[in-house]
């Protein structure tokens, strides 16, 4: 028996993280007082991942391990934006996670093996290459989750999380094992040439896609899917919420891509449907469920359910255009999302978590700078035009309404007016009322750095969108 | 005789009791997590049932990997229904109503 051994020059990034948090792990039982080592060099991970994949940035697309493995632009770029998230999320994190027994070295080398989880589905091209990278970053996200043993809260959120997590999973094998019996194959491309050809039994497919669909919006956190949202952002630690809330979504994107678009791109009028229903129902679901909380962590979450509304409104259009506005989306409601958490864990201290609304009264009193952040965020969040969020939202309603949804389109503009509310309401309360709190804001200087840098880049984004657009076209051109 | 259909109407019996088992189960998480063991089963069912029809090896190998990160799947959800179990003392479902809202 000859095996061939694989081009390793694709994986390299991924094989230097899983390399990497092997080595932390065993520097972190070394060195057990100081904490700082283990942080240091995942960022330094990070960094150097980083430079792997743009020294090595495929405008062509790439096979390897027998087509199982693909790089490609899209690929790339994902993976780029995955280690800023990431990165990102452990600086804004460290204060906290230091103040709550949670900057511990398994911290960082659960993130780094969700991370390589996300990198692997961001580069599957085939379904069991799709299931182990949804399984790695997941199972790690659920220990995350589940870190604070103590907490009853955490704890259940984790148990939340995972049941419903594991159920989602089971959706998808159980969708793609329906697939590979219409279609004959595992692989991404093949099935997408066996859908177009015609398959023996396409009420065997049609089952198929209606469980990756139903497993799909699950993992995205669409409604009527969303159960878990809510509950896990609210309980879990701000550190993981905002760990779970942001890289995870590049990567479920890739998801969606890689399955629905590579894959089963032949069977785009069935999935146009369920996508028009979940879309709406996300929209609807989150932007009303949202204004009733008092909870900011928990309003997030019903947020983020009606983002995921609007991000598939580009993606049911199915236009490469429309792909590209929901890449957008996608990467600037990352941003925003890092910045709301972020400032969350800025006014959080020891033994005080600021996720109450009234937290955040008088906030302008407190510090004019950071509650300007606040607001560029959640203008951005409520899609007001000079920040980015409205170029976002714009993006992908201009690409449903190319695709002739105007319907659809009208009411994703109504219900984004009601969404506006709980975000202005926000605003309202720290720049019109008096503050509860008097605490002076500490943190660190990086922190306050990149927060800075966080807010304003949303604005500047907003002001020239033109560059990150046409590198998300670009990506889904060169992939797809 | 029996054919591809019998083994797909199993695996989607099993499913189907698994996703039940899921939804109607208000009492115990350990059969929460036996439910969706058998979830994975059932999908199990069905790569072998068409791995064999077709003649392709690559769903029976799927399977196997299937398997593996079940065991993996099992170990955390029992790690957390333990840490649970410390903080709640109980294993009941409906116990886990402090998130709410």
């Amino acid at each position: 028996m000859n095996i061939a051994m694989p081009n390793l020059l694709p994986v390299l990034p991924e094989i230097f993280v899983l390399a990497m948090a092997c080595v932390i792990l065993l520097v972190d039982l070394g060195v057990k007082q100081n904490r700082f080592i283990a942080y240091a060099l995942t960022q330094m991970t990070l960094l150097f991942a980083a430079w792997l994949t743009l020294s090595d940035f495929h405008s062509q697309v790439e096979f390897t391990f027998s087509h199982m493995f693909v790089a490609d632009a899209l690929s790339d770029t994902l993976k780029l934006m995955t280690y800023v998230a990431v990165s990102v999320t452990l600086v804004y994190g460290r204060a906290y996670n230091g103040l709550r027994g949670l900057y511990r070295g398994e911290f960082f080398v659960l993130a780094l093996f969700a991370m390589l989880g996300m990198m692997v589905m961001i580069s599957a091209n085939h379904f069991l290459v799709l299931y182990l990278g949804l399984e790695l970053m997941s199972l790690a996200l659920y220990a995350m989750v589940a870190m604070r043993r103590d907490s009853p809260q955490a704890t259940e959120a984790a148990m939340k999380y995972f049941i419903l997590g594991a159920l989602a999973s089971g959706l998808l094998l159980y969708g793609m094992s329906l697939i590979y019996g219409a279609t004959g194959s595992l692989y991404n491309n093949e099935v997408a040439l066996a859908v177009m050809q015609g398959v023996e039994s396409k009420a065997l497919l049609s089952m198929g896609l209606v469980f990756v669909v139903a497993g799909l919006a699950f993992k995205l956190g669409a409604a009527p899917f969303h159960m878990w949202v809510p509950d896990v952002y609210h309980g879990a630690p701000t550190a993981v919420t905002l760990f779970l809330g942001t890289a995870p979504k590049l990567a479920a994107f890739a998801f969606v891509m890689r399955l629905l678009i590579e894959g089963l791109q032949g069977l785009v009028a069935d999935w146009q449907g369920m996508l028009v229903v979940l879309s709406v129902v996300s929209m609807l679901v989150g932007n009303l469920t949202a204004i009733a909380q008092t909870n900011l962590k928990r309003m997030l979450a019903y947020s983020t359910i009606s983002h995921m509304g609007f991000m598939l409104l580009g993606i049911l259009s199915g236009a490469l255009s429309g792909y590209g506005a929901s890449m957008f989306y996608m990467v600037t409601y990352v941003l925003m999302t890092l910045g709301a958490f972020g400032m969350i864990l800025l006014l959080s201290r020891r033994g005080f978590e600021a996720e109450h609304l009234n937290d955040f009264k008088g906030l302008n009193q407190r510090s004019p700078w950071h509650a300007f952040l606040m607001l560029l965020v959640m203008f951005s969040l409520a899609g007001v035009p000079p920040t980015v969020g409205f170029y976002a939202k714009l993006a992908v309603l201009q690409a449903a309404l190319q695709a002739g949804f105007v319907g659809l389109v009208v009411v994703a503009v109504l219900l984004s007016v009601v969404g506006a509310f709980y975000y202005l309401r926000i605003v309202k309360l720290m720049y019109f009322d008096e503050p509860l709190d008097q605490n002076p804001i500490k943190a660190e200087a990086d922190m306050q750095l990149l927060l800075s840098a966080n807010g304003l880049g949303i604005l500047l984004l907003g002001i020239m969108p033109q560059p990150l657009m046409a590198l998300c076209i670009y990506s889904i051109q060169h992939s797809l | 005789m029996l054919t591809l259909s019998h083994y797909l109407t199993l695996g989607a019996l099993l499913f189907a009791i698994a996703v039940i088992g899921i939804f109607l189960n208000r009492r115990n998480i350990i059969v929460l997590l036996m439910a969706i063991e058998l979830m994975l089963l059932a999908v199990n069912m069905n790569f072998i049932a068409f791995s064999h029809y077709m003649g392709d090896a690559a769903g029976q190998v799927f399977v196997f990997f299937i398997l593996t990160v079940a065991a993996a799947e099992a170990a955390i959800g029992l790690a957390i229904l333990m840490a649970l179990f410390r903080n709640l003392s109980t294993v009941n479902v409906e116990d886990l109503d402090s998130l709410k809202g």
